[in-house]
């Protein structure tokens, strides 16, 4: 039988491998972004399975909000990256560098 | 009954609509030639909505079965979140202009941003936060990325978009644990859990998840990463937006959250958010001695102030809260006349940020030099200005509240940073005869800069009566 633990535990492993893809990742700037979706949807998996476990719909149209916001979130990262390509040339990770400090 | 809750959150609708109405009209008509008379409109409508909520029915409201929350705690948020809006927004349309920036999307952003954060103060709901939180990020990303033809710009907002998605998914992380583990999402559900005995390790989780997200969002040690770069790669007036208004709807959040989800938890929270506030002192006050970019040392300089305001939310009290208004009130204030100063800072006609350009400055224009010098020892914390009586005040509070080793830190804390501000002063003072600014008189600018350094020293009398103000608010939400 599969519990709420298992879902949990899936949610939560989703979750902290997007964090170690945000952070490891010395790459692509897109592979940042798909880091970023994968941590929003553990954060759904999660809500999903409490708002069935505790039989409460209000998880269920939380999912729907995260899922929009998300999507708009993306649609804005990705304008940003194009402009930076556009006056950096590259997206490497490594490449956004101009400041620091 | 919809009626009633629409009344509730009239003057949101109305900033919304108004944002989404002169978008339309904008792209319809001329465009960016419509980009002052945008930056006006939206400035004085701010103002008004402002004066509104300031003079609306006080007592607390409830809209939309508890997901927002319209109390005095919120107002006062709200109406320093307008005015300081207005004030950057109006400051900034001559900077933009002459550099062909002034797109006409920027005043609507920045009115869609404060429409986030009027969400954010008001939130009552888990979910009702998270998409205030979000209207307020979108459109801070895009803001810090406005112009488009610059590397360090779009870098920018490159950056604050990719911690801001991060800190963004620490939060609905612990927002999801939160709803698991108490069952319902909204505040005055939680709190209720809490009340029933202990807190559920489950719950406690949730908080820390909370608190890291909230912790990005007001710049935090250790999730400040983002705020220099960040602030030195936006433009000039996009700095002085995300110096003030976003700063003071993230506090109030925080506030918020603590108070109605977590209140009867204080313990559980307080020592997290005391280190929090530990280290952004300090953090704020050593790493800015290295810094020659005022941006950036801007940058430092709110990470401390940050820090000295969760100080005040660390004490739990309900004069903790009052405190922490109060100095963001003052914080609010400072930065929108030192940034005044800032935008004024030209050679050529080109921006300057070295504050070594500051050299010998009093000399030539001795009258802008003491209005800096009056903000950079209010910034300081230096006794007959205003920031000294709000350091005072949190002070206060961590003291009552049992906190004295953070409010004795926060002191040292305060002697240390003090020698970066007061080195501004030395530049303009008494810094060898080196390159010369521009002597451009704005008169906005010039206005902003004179009324701020008054505020700073004329508000020892009686603060504006933002002091009963703040009591008011900070009853409503501790109780």
């Amino acid at each position: 039988m599969i519990g709420l633990e298992h879902y949990l535990t899936v949610a939560a492993t989703l979750f902290v491998i997007g964090i170690f893809g945000l952070f490891l990742n010395r790459k692509n700037v897109i592979i940042l972004l798909m880091s970023i979706e994968l941590m929003l949807l553990a954060v759904n998996i999660n809500l999903v399975a409490f708002s069935s476990f505790l039989g409460d719909l209000v998880g269920q149209v939380f999912t729907l909000f995260v899922l929009t916001v998300a999507a708009a979130e993306a649609a804005i990262g990705l304008a940003i990256l194009v402009c930076f390509f556009r006056n950096r040339g590259t997206i490497a990770v490594e490449d956004i560098n101009v400041m620091k400090g | 009954m919809i009626q009633a809750d629409l009344s509730i959150i009239l003057p949101e609708i109305v900033l919304a609509v108004y944002a989404m109405l002169a978008l339309l009209a904008a792209v319809y008509t001329s465009k960016d030639k419509l980009g002052p008379l945008l930056v006006w409109s939206t400035g004085g409508l701010m103002v008004v909505l402002a004066a509104w909520i300031a003079t609306k029915a006080s007592g607390t409201h409830v809209a939309f079965g508890g997901m927002f929350v319209d109390d005095g705690f919120a107002r006062f948020a709200k109406v320093a979140i307008l005015l300081s809006a207005a004030a950057v927004l109006v400051m900034s349309q001559d900077y933009m202009s002459r550099r062909g920036l002034l797109r006409f999307e920027y005043p609507l952003l920045v009115a869609l941003a404060a429409v986030g954060m009027m969400m954010m103060v008001s939130a009552g709901d888990l979910m009702a936060l998270y998409m205030g939180l979000e209207l307020q990020s979108l459109a801070l990303y895009v803001v810090a990325a406005l112009r488009r033809d610059s590397v360090k710009s779009t870098e920018a907002g490159l950056k604050y978009f990719v911690l801001g998605a991060l800190s963004s998914g620490l939060l609905l992380y612990g927002a999801s644990l939160v709803y698991g583990f108490s069952g319902t999402t909204l505040f005055s559900g939680i709190i209720e859990t809490a009340k029933h005995g202990e807190v559920t390790i489950g719950l406690l989780f949730g908080l820390i998840f909370l608190i890291s997200g909230l912790a990005f969002k007001v710049s935090a040690v250790p999730f400040h990463m983002w705020t220099p770069d960040v602030y030195e790669g936006s433009p000039t007036p996009v700095t002085a937006f995300f110096a003030t208004a976003p700063k003071m709807a993230a506090m109030g959040l925080f506030a918020r959250v603590m108070h109605d989800a977590f209140g009867l938890a204080v313990q559980d929270w307080s020592q997290v958010i005391a280190l929090l506030a530990l280290l952004s002192m300090f953090l704020g006050a050593v790493a800015a001695i290295g810094q020659r970019d005022i941006k950036r040392l801007m940058a430092f300089s709110s990470i401390a102030h940050m820090g000295y305001a969760m100080m005040g939310l660390a004490a739990g009290t309900q004069f903790g809260v009052q405190a922490l208004l109060v100095y963001m009130a003052i914080y609010v204030t400072m930065n929108v006349g030192t940034f005044a100063f800032i935008l004024m800072m030209e050679k050529d006609g080109k921006p300057v940020t070295d504050i070594t350009m500051l050299n010998g400055y009093a000399r030539r224009e001795p009258a802008k030099a003491l209005a800096m010098l009056v903000l950079l020892f209010s910034l300081a914390g230096v006794p007959p200005m205003l920031g000294f009586f709000g350091k005072l005040y949190v002070l206060r509070a961590a003291y009552d509240a049992g906190l004295a080793w953070l409010a004795i830190a926060g002191v040292i804390a305060s002697v240390i940073g003090a020698f970066y501000y007061l080195r501004i002063v030395y530049y303009m003072y008494f810094g060898d005869e080196g390159e010369e600014l521009d002597s451009n008189n704005q008169p906005i600018l010039w206005g902003f800069l004179m009324a701020s350094a008054a505020v700073m020293l004329l508000g020892i009398i009686n603060m504006f009566g933002v002091e009963g103000a703040a009591a008011a608010a900070a009853a409503t939400l501790v109780n």
